[in-house]
Order: structure tokens, then sequence, then C-alpha cells
């Protein structure tokens, strides 16, 4: 199979983007991912499975991912005067990462039994806007699992033929997945507690009696 | 009551004497028909325990009903999930009296190793009333055998009159109980009160 | 063996309810909810049925009635500390689910499995393979009528495979037996010799049992030509496993992925032609028959050697951040792991590809204009598992 630079290049080739990042990925295993904007991932998507020397068509796992709000740390080495002498210094410049949904597309190839080629997209933000493109018209076996994925993370998936709760009850208020989900208080009987459990099992203890 | 040395000598000639509370609980208890409630892994031993090896058929639970109408005991074998906890009180209410319940398994008695979710009901002792409790994840086929066995001694030793006679000769003990309504996190209520209360102390 | 001619296939399925002459449906369709509590549904598993006279119209599977979320607790819990969960996610085959686990996770961080390691996962594995397939053929006949006596034959040899399993990690069902580099602990020379009896002696019992059902006119009569999946529809939808292969699509993990040792075994992967219930029914029985060849070639040439990877640590297991996709040819069908690690004990997000979850995808495709005693044929020929689709 190609490596990813060449797929890239043939994608930009044949489709302008405005975006088409390859994210690293630092484990042994090493599988990079495509990060595809988000209103065009049915073209992105049919082009893979159409195309003669790639042929995608499996799509095998659609995954969400919560990312949250968070700070993100670099150090950074600059040179600073210190006293008359330049030094070295190590600082820690923070930036500000904002929240998003992101779901990942593993695809391979039956005919051609190669694979796999990872599919990103994002989310502009956590709260009000969480909607993506569905890939289900392309691979149907995203159908259920974008199902999943609305039900627990919350992502809104534009296009899909039946979108609704598939694992949680219809009445279901709330993204279970996500980072900050508070999980409902039934913690009154709990023979062994500790650390968090604790915590919350504390909630329902019998006041202590001051003798 | 007739002492034990004259009951055998009239055994002996063909004659048997026995009170009428034993004789009722001797073929209620022999006969107990479980229905199917497997939700999961432990349903798998359940059915190992009604196959060949582990016969339980021999035991009385011979058929196992797929119709609550028509059975007397419900094993809830598996974890019982929020989703499913109304489904379990429903089907427990259609069974006729008198009925028993086992719960098998470590997920059925307190949650089980799940017991850290948002869909996981934790023990359905919290609806219903268990009489039988089996430890194990999942627990052995014989576990359960020995779970019904002690299921048979219960019935066997019940009295059928006076202050603790069993609940369906019982007029003024629930046999239903309200089935709990999907809430928006939880179920409404997330317990029955009337049968399940949190322990007044922690340990 | 020669088969007998297929039964002929009526002469349309297609979908007509009854219309008078403006072309506007008379009489009622009728929904049916085939609950979550049903002899025939393979756990807490329901479908919506709409039904015109007997015919399916529409199906809609619900499930969820089993949402354990595994996932979210795999987020709070160490690497190791899943193992033992992904046993109860297929409670059948908990070897394989391990399997899956540990080699995602080797492929995370970059462990090595010692040879015999390797040897004794296929043995697991393929062992798991012979029971499953053969309980799951016990349950099939069982939906179709042939009340218990199948699955007593069946539940009688898997109890001869689970004693194996007990006596090597300790548990019947729930072995949580592979570990990061390797296997937890070794198998005796007297656990192999009773391996081998056992394997030598199944194909006898499989012989028996195939002479009950491969030809037997009922099965015949309610399998052939329901429930066909062509095959562009299979390969669209993520179907994996022997549905996959039935419907004539070459696509076995084992061979293409080649993972553990398995390019070292000669085995056939059988593919199927029609793609309907009768043809899945068959890959099963022909799967079964290579694992046992591929078991008699495993404990010929099982080497020696140390069963876990001596550098391994699985003390503070740490992965460097990055992510993985790991998966293995579970029996029911690709069983995938995806881990997004972040350098923490915990996992940033675990997640479990399901193969019964995306097999169902078209459940409803499938039984479209079958009678609705097709549907649950149908569905057993599917292979769910609550656990796995639920999770």
């Amino acid at each position: 199979m190609e490596t990813l630079e060449q797929i890239k290049a043939r994608i930009e080739k044949l489709l302008p983007l405005t975006r088409l990042d390859i994210l690293p990925n630092e484990c042994p295993a090493g599988e990079r991912s495509l990060l595809v904007e988000a209103g065009r991932g049915v073209e992105v998507g049919t082009l893979l499975r159409d195309d003669a020397q790639l042929r995608l068509d499996y799509c095998s796992n659609v995954t969400g991912v919560d990312w949250p709000e968070s700070v993100i740390k670099t150090k950074v080495k600059k040179k600073v005067l210190v006293e008359g002498v330049e030094k070295e210094v190590e600082e820690i410049i923070e930036t500000l990462r904002s929240g998003h949904l992101e779901v990942v597309y593993h695809l391979y190839s039956m005919e051609l039994k190669h694979g796999p080629v990872v599919l990103r997209l994002r989310t502009e933000n956590r709260a009000d806007l969480t909607h993506l493109p569905s890939l289900t018209p392309v691979w149907r076996s995203a159908e259920f699992q974008e199902r999943e994925v609305y039900d627990l993370y919350g992502v809104i998936f534009d296009g899909h033929p039946d979108l609704r709760r598939i694992l949680m009850w219809d009445g279901f208020v709330g993204y279970p997945m996500r980072k900050d989900y508070m999980a409902p208080d039934d913690f009154e009987y709990e023979p062994t507690p500790h650390d968090e459990v604790l915590e919350l099992a504390k909630k329902h203890y019998p006041p202590e009696v001051k003798a | 009551m007739i002492e034990e040395g004259l009951k055998s000598e009239l055994q002996k000639q063909g004659v048997y004497v026995t009170t009428l509370e034993d004789l009722y609980n001797w073929g209620r208890a022999n006969s107990v028909w479980p229905l199917t409630f497997g939700l999961a892994c432990c349903a798998i031993e359940m059915m190992a325990a009604s196959m060949a090896r582990f016969d339980l058929a021999r035991f009385g639970a011979e058929v196992f009903r797929p119709s609550p109408r028509q059975a007397d005991l419900m094993i809830v074998a598996g974890t019982v999930t929020k989703k499913m906890a109304p489904l379990v009180v429903r089907l427990y209410n259609q069974m006729p009296e008198p009925k028993y319940v086992i719960a098998m398994g470590a997920c059925a008695i307190s949650g089980g190793p799940f017991k850290q979710g948002y869909n996981v009901l934790k023990g359905i002792d919290r609806y219903l009333p268990v009489d039988v409790a089996i430890p194990g994840c999942p627990p052995r086929p014989e576990a359960l055998i020995h779970a019904i066995m002690t299921l048979q001694e219960k019935i066997l030793n019940q009295k059928l009159t006076g202050p603790d006679r069993p609940r369906h000769l019982n007029a003024d003990v629930p046999g239903e109980f309200p089935v709990p309504a999907y809430g928006e996190h939880d179920l409404e209520p997330p317990n029955n009160p009337g049968i399940w209360q949190p322990p007044a102390s922690p340990r | 063996m020669s088969l007998p001619a297929a039964v002929e296939p009526p002469k349309s399925y297609a979908v007509r309810p009854k219309t008078d002459e403006s072309g506007t449906p008379i009489g009622e369709l009728l929904e049916i909810s085939m609950g979550p509590h049903h002899p025939s549904t393979h756990g807490v598993f329901r479908m919506d049925v709409v039904l015109d006279g007997e015919t399916v119209v529409k199906l809609k599977p619900v499930f969820g009635y089993l949402h354990r979320n595994h996932e979210k607790i795999g987020e709070n819990i160490s690497y190791l500390s899943s193992m033992p969960y992904t046993d109860r996610l297929d409670y059948f085959c908990s070897m394989t689910n391990n399997w899956a686990y540990a080699l995602t996770v080797e492929k995370l961080a970059g462990l090595a499995v010692p040879e015999r390691a390797e040897y004794i996962r296929i043995i697991m594995a393929e062992l798991t393979r012979l029971q499953n397939h053969t309980c799951l053929i016990g349950f099939f006949v069982q939906d179709m009528g042939a009340l218990g006596t199948p699955m007593m034959y069946a539940f009688r040899e898997r109890e001869k495979i689970l004693d194996l399993f007990e006596s090597v990690s300790g548990a019947r069902m729930m072995c949580n037996y592979l570990r990061f580099g390797g296997v937890r602990v070794d198998v005796s020379a007297a656990w192999l010799a009773e391996t081998k009896m056992l394997v030598d002696g199944y194909g006898r019992f499989l012989d028996e049992f195939e002479r009950f059902l491969t030809e037997n006119e009922i099965l015949l009569a309610r399998t052939q030509h329901v429930g066909i999946l062509p095959r562009s529809l299979a390969v669209s939808a993520g179907i994996t496993g022997p549905m996959l292969r039935a419907a004539g699509v070459n696509y076995d993990l084992r061979k293409v992925d080649k993972y553990g040792l398995y390019s070292r075994f000669n085995f056939k992967v059988p593919v199927g032609e029609h793609g309907d219930v009768y043809d899945r029914y068959m890959v099963r029985v022909l799967e079964m028959r290579e694992s046992l060849k591929m078991l008699q070639q495993a404990l010929a040439d099982i080497p020696a050697g140390p069963v876990v990877d001596p550098k391994a640590k699985l003390r503070g297991f740490r992965p460097k951040p990055g992510e993985v996709y790991g998966r293995v040819e579970g029996p029911k069908g690709e069983l995938g792991f995806y881990l997004i690690s972040d350098g923490s004990p915990n996992p940033y997000r675990y997640r479990v590809r399901p193969p019964s979850f995306i097999n169902l995808t078209i459940l409803e495709d499938m039984c479209l204009g079958h009678k609705i005693s097709d549907t649950v044929v149908i569905l057993g020929s599917v292979d769910i598992v609550l656990g796995e689709v639920d999770r």
C-alpha cells in the first residue's frame, strides 16, 4: 500500500480541500492518521473507497473520542540574559487547547487486502457545534457505530438515515462517555469503597454523632 | 405427632403417615420450574447446569419455561442494567404465586464487576425480594444446584399457618411490585424502599 | 459426501402487501416486539417487527439491555486490570477476547511474545473456535425446533474443552489467561496429552453431529435460500467472520494479517457461494475441521521455552503516548481494540470493535420478505452474543 504522504498528495490533487493533515503517532505501531476538514468527509471517503489503487471498501471501526478543554504545557528553550551572562533557560509555555469531539474511522480493503488508513473528523466544540457529516452513505458499516457515537458522545451526524439512541433508553438525557459526565448517585450501599467511590459513598453516611 | 418408630413400622406395611403441611411442601419443593431468564454470562452456566453433565432436571427443574405464567422460579442470571430492570420487575409481576427469585452471580446480587457504571443496577434486590443469592463470577453449575437445593430446603421448612407463613398464603403482603420508570439519568424510583434498605451504619 | 439437490426456492420474495384497485393497502400491519425476554433471541435482544400477515415488512433491532459501560470502566482502570473485563465481552470466547486485547497492548508498547506462548495462544484460540461453533450450531438448531438434543451433544463436547481451560487457568469460562507478552502460566505435558486426546476424538464427534444435521431435510428446507446476503452488501456493511465468508468473500484475518504464528500453519479458509443460512452453517462446520487440523499441527510442533517475555515490565505499566488498533479473527468475526494512550497507567480511550454489533447492521435487509419464523433462523445464523453487542 502507498504511504500516507502519497495518498494525501493524490487526494489534494483531485479534491480542493482547505485542510488535510497527517497527524503523528509516537507508539511503535505508528499508524498515522489523516485529519480531514469536517464538511468534506463524504467526498474524501468516496474517493478512498473508489480509488483504483486503494479500494478501501471496508470501514472496520468508528470511534468517538472526547477531548475536553485542556492546558498543554510545552517546554521551550530560550536564551536569556542572566546577570550579564547568556544562559539557556527552559520556559514552560501554556496554551489552551479548545475542547472538541473527534470521530476516528479505520479503513481497510477487502479486495486488495491492505490497510489500515485512519481518518479523523473533528467538531468545532463540545457544546453546540457538534455536527459532522455521516459516512453511512459511503460505508454501510458506519450506520450503527455512528448511532453509538451520537448516543454516547453527542456528535450529530448529518445525513444519517436513522439517528437515534442505540444503547441507552430513549428518554435518557446526557452523553455518558464524555469525560465530564456525572453518574447518578446510587452509592447508598458500598461495602468496600476507596478513592473516588469513598467520597461519593460518604455523602450517604449518617452524620457523625459527637459524644 | 406420631413417633418415628411407629412411622417406620407402618411404612414397612405400606402405610405412609405425614402431615398436610409436609405433603404440600414436598410437592412444591420437588417441582420448581424455572423461567428461562438468562441475561449475560451466568446464563451460559445456567444452561450448562441443565445439560447432560450437571443435570438439573433430577432436582425437579425439569423444564425451563419461557413464559412467566407457567414458571415458579426466576433465576436472574447476569447483570441487570437500568434499561432492563423495569422488564425484570414486570416479568416478576406476571408470575403466579408462589414464586421465588434466585440472584445468580455477582452482578445480580450487587452489580458485580460492573458496579461503577451509569447503566448498571446495583443488585436486583433493590426491586425484588430475593430468596437465594449465589456468589461467583460466574458461579459453577454445582453452585446453582446447591442454590436450588437450598431453595428446596427453604420451601420444605415453611410453615403454612401463623404469622410467618409464606407470601402466597398471606393476603396482606403484596406479591406484585411497582415497575420503575425510565428517568433522565436513572430509574424512578432508584430502588423500592419497601424491599430494600441500605444498612444503617457503614462498615 | 454428496449433498442432495437444493430445495426449489419459492417464486418470489418480493414484499407485496395486499392492496385494493387504487393501490392503498388493505388490512392493517401488525407490529410485534420480539422482546428482550424471548427463548430464541440469544440474550436480551429485542426486534421490533412489522408484519403483513406473516411476512416481515420492517425490522428494527433494539439493544442496550446489557450495556455495562465496559469502555468507561476501561478508562478508569489500568491496562492489565481490563483483561478480566475482556473475558466478559463475548462470554463464549474468553481466550480470543484476551488475545485481541493482549495483541493490541503489545503493539502499543512494542512487546515481543516468545514462541511457546504464541503456540499456546493458537491452541487456546482454536479450541475456543471449536466450542463456539459447536454450541452455536446447537443453539441455532434448537431455535428451529430441535428442542434440546443437539444442544446436549454440543454442550457435552464443550464441557470437555472447558475442563481443559479450567485446569490451565482456574476458571471454566472467564479464563483471564493471557498477559501482555505471553500467557500467565505454562501448560504441562499432561495437559498437552489430554488436548491431543480430545482433538483426536473430536473428528468422530463432528461426523456424528453432521450425520444428524447436514443432510437433514428439515434443516435444508428451513435454511436454504433463507436470509441471503449479497457480497457487495456484506463488504460495505463491514460484516466479518463466517457470515462474510459464507457470502463469498475470502477474508480471514488469520491469512490477511498473519498475526501470531498463523503463517506457519497450513489451513484452508472455507468460502460459501450463496450467502444463505445453510452456507453459514456449512462454513462453520468446515472451519471446525480446519481448526482440528491446526490443533494437530500445533500440538505436534510446540517448542519448549519461556511463556512470558522476561523483559516485559508489567508493574507500573505506562506505555508511551500514541494510539493503536489491533484485531484478531474471533469465532464471530473481527474483534478489534482501539487504544489511545496518554502516558498514564490508564488508557485515555479504550474502544472495542464488536463483531456481533456490526454484523447486526444488515439483519433487516436479510429478513425482509421472509416469514417471521425465518427471522429466528436468520438471527441464529448471525451468531450474536449480547455481551459483545452492548459491551
